[in-house]
């Protein structure tokens, strides 16, 4: 690591008057991997998009190589080497990758003064970008038939090709398999070498304590701590990230357990999994592990009905269920929580209240109308059972944190009084706290007698909170180990069996 | 902390339009003594009428995140089958009112059909059904005009009732009807869910095709009252009627802070929008300003409302 590239002191920003960001500091030197760490609301996105341009600090400095950057906007900071790899990845699926990596500097790329455009230049030097990051992509392919990560790596080429000194990666693996993470990684080492410098933004501790040179906390806006990755160690950066010591991460399991709930038999589907059969009882947690594509999400999605299986039996209480719908599904007591919160879990623009009763509704229902007091009263005790914090039942979910957005979903499942519930990657974009939150919430739910699925790519999480745990690999199921004989060596053993 | 800024602009961006709505008011009473008179509100009430009950109907369609292009059409061919029916002494009022609304029903629940099984997107849809409509109102009345309607038919659209017009009672109504429909009913939460995010409205066990079914029979069946109440006023059904009133009814909806997107919007919005388009070209007769620059005037009202509404999302961002 060499001399100092970014130096930012006293950066503050408030929004009507409550501060995100209060007096913060960070210091960037050359070929540094420095991860900023907090929670979700400890002002992280803030922060960045200060760096970026997209907003204006109420006071403080950043200084790139000795000069302050003053006023800046998007496009200037990206000028002057600062760029930006987001959660959210910004592309323009129906243009190529060449075309995608040199958008909106056509001209300064091909020379051309006309406007004419010039695509077998800018594919040729996407590709020798692309030849030289060693990855295998296309330049001439449209973008929209990339997976995640490899648009994430037309992100990073346009990063280099923009001459990128600071590179700001935000949650770069939260939707990419591990292999990729390798690949990434691999990559970010290279760019280390050449002496650019990253923050890394990431929920994920291993990652952190593998790729991160320097850690940085924020807290509630405020700057906390910068140690060395090496002085940490998962407990104390926790610890730095709440303001407390979480001496248990998983509460242990006291569900009694009690009949068998839910049963699969020989359910299959083409090309996804073959042959999966399971039980669950009242009470119990059935862990479902596996790598990417391993069909975790597949077989939770075909007992929902949301895609059909191809053959096999559902049993609810021993009785056999026909599913073809998710309607059928919650009718027949089965609750699911999607990976896809986005996607699957929520209506952004309705309020909480709203979308907790959304697969309840009929229940409150007198004549034609929906009853508000009804309603009004089953919201009530579910937001203060599952501790949602709002500003009021009224508030659209869309301004939730994270972790208050999955407890909107948990509670709407809730509301429909499943008898098995099916959590995929239950604390997915969760900040820790919120973590331990929905942990204590799932334990609950087991002492209420209800048959808990939770699938997670996690694997502490996955043997710090199931009674059993299926391991799947490539749509086959290898294991079903017990909470005794689950270690990390043999779930993953098993994943790649 | 960026919630509270967030809910200042979008509640600034929800009211936006009332306080354009009175200022406008306010600005026409000042400036032309007759606007502020019983008669005139009564004028403007009874023809703003038509636009609105379209305007409800195709504010549900919206909501679920749909449209409906097919509105002008269903007027026309609601209105001609009912003035089939509304000769003097042949059938009493009922039949030809129940055979318009018949038909605004077979229409709408077409669409919905249409929409639902074969997942063709519904604005393509309607403009298929807006042509069939037409060609069916021709077809119906022989591409002539239908006169000579009996009185108790022509009271729906001429007649008055305590001294307010009947068009003014039956807005009223429906207004009342759509709001609760909306606010009070499963069927309006669930238009809500399936507008603003489809998937996760499946996923929650929401019957999302009988949602859509419902939607566009209502908004079928709103049409058909439309239909009936224009043939009634002007005492003639007209094939060629109702050509582009589709366009008015969305930019009511529109101006009344329905997002296009789905997942948003309110009947007081789009009746407050339809009053906005009614005062306005009201106004603009009364100032004697010609037609011409009154749909000049319009269209920078649509595009004027709408850039307020996305200037107040955005900032919320």
């Amino acid at each position: 690591m060499g001399d100092v590239i970014l130096n930012i002191i006293g950066l503050s920003k408030s929004y009507a008057g409550i501060k995100a960001l209060d007096d913060v500091r960070l210091t960037l030197k050359k070929g540094e991997v420095h991860a900023l760490m907090g929670e979700n609301g400890a002002g992280k996105s803030t922060f960045m998009k200060i760096l970026v341009g997209l907003v204006k600090p109420d006071s403080g400095e950043i200084v790139l190589e000795g000069n302050r950057l003053e006023k800046s906007d998007v496009n200037a900071i990206l000028k002057k080497g600062i760029s930006m790899i987001h959660q959210e990845i910004l592309i323009v699926p129906e243009l190529t990758v060449a075309q995608n990596i040199f958008l909106g500097r056509e001209k300064e790329i091909t020379g051309s003064r006309t406007g004419w455009l010039n695509d077998q230049n800018i594919v040729a030097r996407a590709t020798s970008l692309l030849q030289e990051m060693g990855v295998d992509i296309l330049a001439d392919v449209k973008m929209k038939y990339l997976s995640v990560a490899q648009m994430q790596m037309v992100e990073i080429a346009k990063a280099i090709s923009n001459d990128a000194r600071v590179i700001i990666m935000d949650e770069p693996t939260s939707a990419i398999s591990d292999k990729e993470v390798a690949t990434l990684f691999r990559i970010i080492r290279e760019l280390k070498n050449k002496g650019v410098a990253i923050i890394y933004i990431s929920h994920k501790m291993d990652e952190i304590f593998e790729i991160a040179d320097t850690i940085t906390v924020l807290r509630d806006g405020k700057y906390i701590a910068t140690k060395n990755a090496s002085e940490l160690d998962n407990a104390s950066l926790i610890a730095m990230m709440v303001g407390r010591e979480i001496d248990k991460m998983f509460p242990e399991p006291v569900a009694e357990k009690g009949k068998a709930v839910l049963s699969v038999k020989n359910l299959s589907k083409k090309g996804k999994f073959s042959d999966i059969s399971f039980e669950v009882r009242a009470g119990e947690i059935l862990g479902i592990s596996g790598l990417m594509g391993a069909g975790r999400t597949e077989i939770a999605q075909a007992i929902y009905g949301l895609a059909l299986a191809d053959s096999g039996t559902v049993e609810i209480n021993g009785q056999e269920v026909f599913i073809k719908s998710a309607r059928d599904a919650v009718n027949a007591g089965i609750g699911y929580v999607s990976e896809d919160r986005k996607g699957l879990g929520f209506i952004p623009e309705l309020s909480v209240k709203h979308n907790v009763t959304l697969a309840s509704l009929p229940e409150h229902r007198r004549g034609i109308f929906i009853s508000d007091e009804s309603e009004d009263k089953a919201v009530n005790k579910i937001i203060a059972d599952l501790k949602i914090k709002t500003s009021g039942v009224g508030q659209k979910v869309t301004h939730l944190s994270g972790g208050n957005q999955q407890k909107v979903v948990i509670a709407k499942v809730l509301l429909s009084s499943p008898k098995v519930i099916i959590l995929d990657e239950p604390t997915r974009g969760v900040d820790v706290g919120a973590k331990f939150e929905i942990y204590k919430l799932i334990h609950n739910l087991t002492a209420q007698g209800i048959a808990v699925i939770m699938i997670s790519s996690e694997l502490p999480e996955i043997l710090g909170m199931s009674d059993r745990i299926m391991v799947l690999s490539k749509g086959r199921q290898t294991a079903m180990l017990t909470r005794k004989e689950a270690t990390q060596e043999l779930v993953m053993k098993y994943s790649v069996q | 902390m960026e919630n509270r800024l967030a809910t200042k602009f979008r509640s600034v961006g929800q009211y936006g339009i009332f306080l354009a709505f009175a200022i406008i008011c306010l600005g026409l009473a000042l400036s032309t003594p007759k606007f502020f008179t019983l008669s005139n509100l009564m004028i403007i009430g009874t023809q703003v009428s038509i636009n609105a009950l379209l305007a409800f109907g195709v504010t549900f369609v919206i909501i679920t995140g749909g449209i409906d292009l097919s509105l002008g059409s269903m007027v026309a061919v609601t209105g001609v089958l009912a003035a089939t029916f509304a000769h003097p002494d042949t059938y009493p009022v009922i039949v030809p009112v129940f055979a318009g609304l018949a038909g605004g029903l077979i229409l709408g629940a077409f669409n919905g059909m249409v929409i639902t099984k074969s997942k063709v997107p519904p604005f393509i849809v309607t403009l298929g059904t807006m042509t069939i409509g037409r060609g069916l109102a021709l077809i119906l009345s022989k591409g002539r005009p239908i006169s000579n309607l009996s009185d108790a038919f022509n009271f729906i659209g001429g007649g008055n009732m305590f001294g307010i017009p009947f068009p003014i009672i039956i807005l009223i109504l429906a207004f009342a009807g759509c709001s609760v429909i909306l606010n009070k009913t499963i069927l309006g939460r669930y238009m809500y869910a399936v507008g603003g995010n489809e998937p996760a409205a499946r996923a929650s066990g929401i019957r999302v095709n009988h949602v859509k079914m419902w939607v566009y029979t209502i908004c079928g069946l709103l049409s058909a009252m439309g239909g009936i109440l224009l043939t009634s006023r002007i005492t003639t059904g007209q094939p060629n009627a109702g050509a582009g009133f589709e366009l008015d009814a969305i930019a009511a909806a529109i101006i009344g802070g329905t997002s296009t997107s789905g997942g948003t919007g309110t009947m007081t919005g789009t009746l407050i929008g339809a009053l906005l388009i009614g005062v306005i070209s009201n106004s603009l007769d009364l100032l004697n300003v010609t037609s011409y620059y009154q749909q000049v005037v319009m269209g920078a009202i649509i595009i004027g409302a709408v850039v307020l509404d996305s200037m107040g999302k955005e900032k919320s961002v």
